[in-house]
């Protein structure tokens, strides 16, 4: 019997060959932790015991959470993932680096057939890489830095195959959206699911990136892509499943058939059509976070509001996923298009989309983001209302105040 | 152990609506209980007992990585919480933090009712009726036994399956 992308790169971190269903102890070639986090992570792992990770160039802090510190009890905890660093010569990415998965992904920490684990849930965007990569809480964490292991259930695998070109004006976030849709909120609790078919070949690591990053609103375990058309700056095995591997379920999906899609509130599942809610009226737009706040997302907004004004009583939030993609938008006159529209840059950092500070909504605001959860609550408002929808929607929608298709406006 | 059972028979249950992102960012667990559930169900926090079980539907815990989530269910008096299935990292959090989980896919446990329950069999006894709940593999019942998994690695240094 063949094994799955998620049984090769589990059985060669377990030292023998595991297969869905089995539990298994792993060797972790990443761990990370956020602002949010580490400081609970760096108590546990006193309380174990711990004075050094186990390997410090594989252990890696970024805080971005809440970030620039909106007050002093978390400028403290900062200081606290700081000293720690500093101390076990651990890496530390300061404010303003941008969002943990776009560092760790940039910066070269996860390739294609290692295993990362993040106290993050959406750790899983490194399975755009062709690597299994999954979110722990702070202990889980702990414990890896202790042991450089975990122990988990290999989980059986979703076979996602995605066909066909899609047409002008629909991105990765309309594709994601509508898997969401299908698979649901719980339907793919404690499995995998693993992407391959015709459209990789069109897809950027960015788009794999959009794609990958949602598993976890499925209840995925991981989301990993097949490498095929996969570039990247370095050279690496290409990871593929074996042809006659045994997948739990297999979707299709015809990707010229996919309409802008839009998740309604209060659930990043409750997905339909645009057209489904053209016209809604929205206070607030917002692009960035780990799903989408990369330098093609923001390349794609300045192309629809290049020249343009937003709507009048429209606020614009934009936060870049990284210090690197804020430098690059900077230089190719991205920002400047954005800004010269009235969109507010705020620093690279997750920012609006976990409710803690920079943009919390008011009282019956109606938000358009891309981010890609939407519960109730979550920006920090429970009296708001959050769609969320790719950065071409987002920002054709932003110059007309009202939910728009991106194809229509042009 | 006997509690007395607090009903959200909900689907998905998420983690922002256990303990909103805002309040997670501090090292003070008893903080939690203030604002647990509170976008849910503003009287949780009066209505909740030390020793209290929370019983949720399915996908209960699912969202965020937060492992504040079952530490303010923990520090708000919950001794057991039971749903008729959990989000995985959920599921991993509440057991390493020492906090027992019992998923029970079908049942019609009312609010308000007393619960007994065996821990060691996973046997829950409502009145008459009787659910066995779905058995935590070996790992897991020696990381709860040892009250979570830092008091467990403190000792065994690694994991045993």
């Amino acid at each position: 019997m063949g094994q799955t992308i998620t049984e090769k790169i589990l059985s060669a971190h377990a030292g023998h060959d595991v297969k869905a269903g089995e539990l298994a102890i792993v060797d972790v070639d990443g761990a990370m932790a956020s602002d949010t986090t580490a400081p609970l992570a760096l108590k546990a792992f006193e309380e174990m015991g711990g004075s050094s990770p186990w390997d410090s160039t594989k252990t890696i802090f970024v805080i971005d959470h809440a970030s620039p510190a909106p007050n002093e009890r978390i400028a403290n905890l900062h200081k606290q993932m700081r000293e720690f660093a500093k101390r076990t010569h651990s890496i530390l990415y300061d404010e303003g680096s941008g969002i943990c998965h776009q560092i760790m992904v940039e910066e070269e920490h996860v390739k294609p057939g290692q295993l990362v684990i993040g106290a993050d849930s959406h750790t899983v965007t490194y399975g755009a890489l062709g690597a299994f990569s999954t979110g722990v809480g702070s202990t889980d964490l702990a414990g890896i830095m202790l042991t450089g292991k975990t122990w988990l259930k290999v989980p059986e695998s979703i076979q996602i195959i995605l066909n066909g070109k899609p047409n002008p004006g629909i991105t990765a976030k309309d594709i994601i959206l509508e898997i969401v849709g299908q698979i649901g909120l719980n339907g793919a609790t404690y499995k995998s699911l693993e992407y391959s078919g015709t459209t990789l070949d069109t897809l950027s690591l960015g788009d794999r990136m959009t794609i990958a990053n949602m598993a976890v609103e499925m209840g995925g375990k991981a989301g990993i892509f097949e490498t095929t058309g996969l570039e990247l700056p370095y050279d690496f095995e290409p990871v593929l499943p074996d042809s006659d591997a045994e997948y739990s379920q297999s979707i299709t999906i015809d990707v010229s058939a996919i309409r802008p899609k839009i998740a309604k509130p209060h659930s990043p599942d409750n997905i339909c059509d645009i057209d489904e809610v053209i016209g809604t009226k929205i206070d607030m737009a917002f692009i960035g976070t780990c799903t989408n706040g990369r330098l093609e997302d923001l390349q794609l907004a300045a192309s629809i509001m290049k020249g343009k004004q937003l709507a009048p009583n429209i606020r614009m939030l934009i936060t870049p996923a990284s210090r690197n993609i804020l430098n690059q938008a900077m230089a190719d006159g991205t920002m400047n298009i954005l800004s010269e529209a009235g969109a507010t840059f705020i620093p690279a950092g997750c920012g609006p989309c976990v409710g803690t500070h920079l943009g919390v909504p008011g009282n019956d605001d109606v938000i358009l983001s891309t981010a890609n959860r939407n519960f109730p609550g979550r920006m920090g408002n429970p009296n708001s209302d959050v769609y969320l929808a790719s950065p071409a929607v987002v920002a054709a929608s932003a110059l007309t105040g009202v939910i728009t298709d991106p194809e229509e406006s042009n | 152990m006997v509690g007395n059972v607090h009903l959200y028979d909900i689907d998905n249950i998420d983690t922002d609506r256990i303990i909103p992102g805002k309040y997670t960012k501090t090292l003070d667990m008893s903080s939690f209980a203030d604002h647990c559930l509170e976008d849910l169900d503003p009287n949780f926090r009066n209505k909740v007992q030390q020793g209290d079980i929370l019983v949720g539907g399915w996908n209960f815990g699912c969202g965020s990585s937060r492992e504040q989530a079952p530490i303010a269910l923990k520090v708000s008096g919950i001794s057991v919480i039971i749903a008729r299935s959990f989000s995985r990292i959920f599921y991993r959090n509440a057991i390493n933090i020492g906090l027992p989980i019992l998923e029970i896919p079908e049942h019609n446990i009312s609010n308000g009712t007393r619960l007994q329950i065996e821990l060691e069999s996973g046997k829950v006894v409502d009145g008459d009726t009787e659910y066995s709940s779905t058995p935590l593999p070996q790992v897991m019942i020696e990381i709860l036994n040892e009250g979570g998994l830092a008091p467990y690695l403190k000792k065994h240094k690694t994991y045993k399956l």
